[in-house]
C-alpha cells in the first residue's frame, strides 16, 4: 500500500494548502490544525518547513497506546485507522506518537493523516507524493525470499 | 466564521484587558478595508493627535479571508504619524489566517502600556506581557525572542517593530512575520507610541465548512486557475523584481534621486541578475500557493581566516528601486545589505531608501554636512549608506530624527524642498508620467496601488484630464471592494467581478455578492471621509520641482498638465464625499465624529 510521504519538503514555501485541502475534503472543517498534515517553520521562517504528518510506522506507536482499539493499525502497510465512535479522547495516541504527528483539537478529538492522498495535488512544489512505506517494501522483500 | 456581522476584539493596553464587540455592517463594509474604516469611525478620534493612546489600531481581515487562495492579507488602519490622517497599509505574511482562524473580524487596539509589552492573543487567550527587555532590539533579535515566548509555530502571526517604531517614525514599519510589511504610513510608529512591541496571534480554531458542495467546487476552480494557467506566473517566476528591466526600457525607473530615468547600469540590479545570483528560495504568505515572496542572501566575511556568516533577505521591485537604482547602488549584494539593514531598523525600505535619496543629493549640494549625515554619503556607496540606516533607525541625530518623519520634514529645515521625491509621501518606483505622479501625490493611501495611474502612463499618452480621472476614479472602486476581502492585489487578475461574486456566493455571502459595486464605491467614500475628517486637503498636497523635470517615454513632463490633472483629481476626490454622495451610500448617519 502507498502511504503519503513529504519527501520533498526542502521545496516547502509554506503556504499550508495541504492542511487546508486536508481540512476541507476530509473532515469537513476549515482549518490548518484539524488536519492529517500540518506545516510548521523548523525553527524560525528563515530556516524552512517542516511537515507534521503520520509516517506510517509498523508497529504505530499511537495504536499501542489506544486503550479502545479507536486507533488501529491498518493491514498492510503502516499507519492507522481512527474509529471516532469507538474514541474516548484520553489523548494518548498523540502522546505516543514520535513525531507530534496527531493533533488534538480543542475538544481533544485526534486528527490523524489517512494516507488518502487528497492533498497531494494541492501542494505547488510537489514536496508531497504517494510511495510505497518503507513496511510495504519490507513486506515485498520478505515475500520475495 | 461566516457571520452576518464583524466580530471584533477590542483590547486596551493600559489595563491589559480587553472584550469582544458584535458590530454590525457586514453587508454594507464587507471586511478588510471597509471595516478598518467603520471601525476607525467608531473608536478613532479625527481631531486629536496620531499619538494620543485613545487612537486605535486596527487590523482587519475580510469576508473571505481564509476561505479562498490569495485572500491572504491583513489591512491596519490607524492615523498616521507621518501626516497625522487617517490611513490604512496592508500585509501579507500569516497574520490574515491567524486572525480568521482566532475568530476575530478585526482587533482594535487602543490605550498605551505602561511598559513595552507585546499583546498575545488567540481564540482562547489574551494577555499582554511585559517586554521591557526587548526595548531597542532589532527586528530580527525581537521574532526570535517572542517565537521562544509564545507557542504555535507554523500557526501563528508575530507583529514586531525595530528601533525605528520606538523611535516614532513615520516611517516605521511593522514587520509581519518577517518578510513581509504593513510598511507606509508609519503604523510601526503607532505601534511604538502605545509601548507595542509586538503582537502575537495565534489561530488556533477551526470551522464547520459552508453547507452543500458550491464551496469546494468554487476553491477548486480558483486553485486551478492560480496554480494551472500562467496568469500568476510573472509574481512566482522573477517575481515583481522583472519590472525593473522594463521601467527602465521605457525611461521610468527612477535614479539617484529621480536625475535619470534610464541606466545602463541597470544590468546589475535586474530580476534576472538577482534570480540567477542571489536567489535561495520562495516563501508564501499563508494561503497563497504562488509564492511571490523572493528571498536572497547576502554573505559577510565578519573575521579573517574565511568566517563567513550569511542572512536571507526577502527582495521585491520595490526595494530594489529604493535601495538600488534610486541610491545608484547596482550590486545586486550591496543592494541586499542595505534591505537587510532597513529590515533590522524596522523602517520601510521605499520610504528609508528614498529619504536617504534626497539626503544624499542634498549633501552632495552641501545644504547638509558630516556634521549632519556622520557618515558621508554618496549614490554607489553602499557602506555609508548602511551606516545611515543605522542611524535613521537609531533616530541618532537631529538630523536623523527629522529625516524618519519624512524627507520633506528634514528638507524644511535643511533646505532642498525642489528635489524631495515626495508624492504625498516618498515615491514608489514609478517615474511613468504625470498620471502617476498626480494619482500617488493625492491617492488614498500615497501607493501605486490606489489605483493604476502608472499602468496608464505605460499605455497612454494623452493628455485628456477627464479621461484619466474617470479612468482614476473607476479602478478604485474595484480596489476597495477587492481590499475588503481581502485579497491579494496580484490575484486581481483571477479574481474579477464574476469570480468573486461565485466565491462570496458559495460561503452564503449572497447579499455582499450582489452589491459588490455600491459596496466599493461605499468603502471608498467611507475611507476618503475619515481622511478628510482627520485633515486631508488635496491643494495642500505639491508636487515637487523635480518632477517637472523628468523625461520618460513621453518626453519631458508638461507642468500644465500636471497642474490641470492634479486640480481636477482633487475635485472628484472631494465630489466622492460630497453630501450627495454619502446620502446615496448611506454614510450620512456615519457621523458620530
Amino acid at each position: 500500500m502507498k502511504t503519503l510521504t513529504a519527501s520533498r519538503m526542502e521545496r516547502c514555501i509554506g503556504c499550508h494548502s495541504c492542511s487546508f485541502a486536508c481540512a476541507r475534503q476530509v473532515h469537513k472543517l476549515l482549518s490548518w490544525n484539524t488536519a492529517g498534515i500540518r506545516i510548521s517553520s523548523s525553527g524560525g521562517l528563515s530556516t524552512g518547513f517542516v511537515a507534521k504528518v503520520c509516517l506510517a510506522c509498523d508497529p504505530a506507536p499511537c495504536a499501542k497506546a489506544c486503550p479502545t482499539g479507536a486507533m488501529k493499525a491498518r493491514k498492510k502497510g503502516g499507519g492507522v485507522l481512527h474509529k471516532k465512535d469507538l474514541c474516548i479522547r484520553c489523548g494518548k495516541c498523540a502522546e505516543a506518537c514520535p513525531v507530534d504527528a496527531i493533533y488534538l483539537d480543542l475538544k481533544s478529538r485526534p486528527f490523524v493523516c489517512i494516507h488518502c492522498g487528497r492533498c497531494v495535488k494541492y501542494c505547488p512544489h510537489e514536496c508531497l507524493e504517494m510511495i510505497e512505506s518503507e513496511s510495504t517494501k519490507r513486506a515485498k522483500k520478505e515475500d520475495a525470499l | 466564521m461566516i457571520r452576518d456581522y464583524f466580530r471584533v476584539l477590542l483590547v486596551d493596553l493600559a489595563t491589559g484587558k480587553g472584550n469582544v464587540a458584535k458590530v454590525e455592517g457586514r453587508n454594507e463594509y464587507a471586511g478588510g478595508s471597509g471595516l478598518g474604516a467603520l471601525l476607525f469611525s467608531i473608536y478613532g478620534h479625527p481631531t486629536r493627535p496620531w499619538d494620543d493612546p485613545d487612537q486605535p489600531l486596527i487590523f482587519s481581515i475580510g469576508a473571505l479571508t481564509g476561505l479562498f487562495p490569495l485572500m491572504s492579507k491583513t489591512v491596519c488602519s490607524f492615523k498616521s504619524p507621518y501626516h497625522d490622517q487617517f490611513a490604512e497599509s496592508h500585509a501579507g505574511g500569516r497574520s490574515a489566517l491567524a486572525i480568521r482562524f482566532a475568530d476575530y473580524d478585526a482587533i482594535v487596539i487602543k490605550g498605551r502600556a505602561p511598559r513595552l509589552s507585546c499583546l498575545s492573543i488567540g481564540m482562547r487567550h489574551l494577555e499582554v506581557k511585559d517586554v521591557q527587555f526587548l526595548a531597542g532590539k532589532d527586528v530580527f533579535a525581537t521574532g526570535k525572542m517572542l517565537r521562544r515566548m509564545f507557542p504555535g509555530s507554523g500557526h501563528r502571526s508575530i507583529l514586531r517593530i525595530g528601533p525605528a517604531g520606538e523611535n516614532l517614525s513615520g516611517m516605521a514599519c511593522i514587520n509581519a512575520d518577517t518578510y513581509r510589511h504593513f510598511g507606509r504610513l508609519g503604523s510601526g510608529g503607532v505601534m511604538g507610541s502605545k509601548n507595542l512591541k509586538g503582537i502575537v496571534i495565534l489561530g488556533d480554531g477551526s470551522f464547520a465548512m459552508p453547507e452543500g458542495n458550491e464551496y469546494t467546487k468554487v476553491f477548486d476552480e480558483v486553485y486551478d486557475k492560480m496554480t494551472g494557467t500562467d496568469m500568476m506566473s510573472k509574481y512566482h517566476n522573477l517575481g515583481t523584481a522583472a519590472n525593473l528591466n522594463a521601467l527602465n526600457e521605457l525611461k521610468s525607473l527612477p535614479w539617484r534621486n529621480l536625475q535619470a530615468t534610464s541606466d545602463d547600469d541597470i544590468a546589475g540590479i535586474t530580476g534576472e541578475k538577482f534570480a540567477d545570483e542571489t536567489l535561495l528560495r520562495n516563501a508564501a504568505c499563508a494561503g497563497c500557493p504562488v509564492g511571490c515572496i523572493h528571498l536572497g542572501f547576502v554573505r559577510e566575511k565578519f573575521m579573517e581566516q574565511n568566517q563567513y556568516m550569511y542572512r536571507q533577505v526577502a527582495y521585491d521591485y520595490e526595494p530594489i528601486f529604493a535601495t538600488g537604482s534610486m541610491l545608484g547602488v547596482t550590486d545586486p549584494f550591496h543592494v541586499l545589505t542595505i534591505m537587510d539593514e532597513i529590515e533590522k531598523a524596522g523602517l520601510d525600505v521605499m520610504s528609508g531608501g528614498v529619504a536617504l535619496a534626497w539626503a544624499t543629493e542634498a549633501f552632495e549640494k552641501g545644504l547638509i554636512t558630516e556634521k549632519e549625515t556622520i557618515v558621508p554619503l554618496a549614490f554607489g556607496n553602499a557602506e555609508g549608506y548602511q551606516k545611515a540606516v543605522y542611524y535613521m533607525g537609531e533616530a541618532e541625530n537631529d538630523f536623523y530624527a527629522a529625516l524618519i518623519k519624512g524627507s520633506l520634514v528634514a528638507a524644511k529645515k535643511y533646505g532642498g524642498e525642489d528635489f524631495a521625491c515626495v508624492l504625498g509621501q516618498e515615491m514608489a518606483g514609478y517615474a511613468t508620467g504625470e498620471t502617476f505622479y498626480v494619482a500617488e501625490a493625492l491617492g488614498f493611501r500615497h501607493s501605486h496601488l490606489d489605483s493604476g495611474g502608472y499602468s496608464w502612463d505605460q499605455k497612454n499618452d494623452s493628455k485628456d484630464v477627464n479621461a484619466i480621472c474617470d479612468f482614476l476614479i473607476g479602478d478604485e472602486t474595484g480596489r476597495a471592494f477587492i481590499t475588503s476581502m481581502v485579497a491579494c492585489l496580484f490575484g486581481r487578475g483571477v479574481y474579477n467581478d464574476e469570480q468573486l461574486a461565485s466565491c462570496l456566493n458559495s460561503v452564503g455571502y449572497s447579499e455582499i455578492a450582489d452589491n459588490m459595486d455600491t459596496i466599493g464605491e461605499r468603502v471608498r467614500a467611507l475611507r476618503w471621509k475619515m481622511r478628510f475628517d482627520t485633515g486631508y486637503d488635496p491643494d495642500a498636497i505639491t508636487i515637487p520641482k523635480r518632477y517637472n523635470e523628468v523625461t520618460t517615454w513621453k518626453g519631458k513632463t508638461d507642468p500644465k498638465f500636471l497642474a490641470e490633472l492634479k486640480k481636477e483629481y482633487g475635485n472628484r476626490i472631494r465630489g466622492l464625499v460630497s453630501e450627495e454622495a454619502l446620502i446615496r451610500l448611506g454614510l450620512e448617519k456615519n457621523d458620530k465624529n
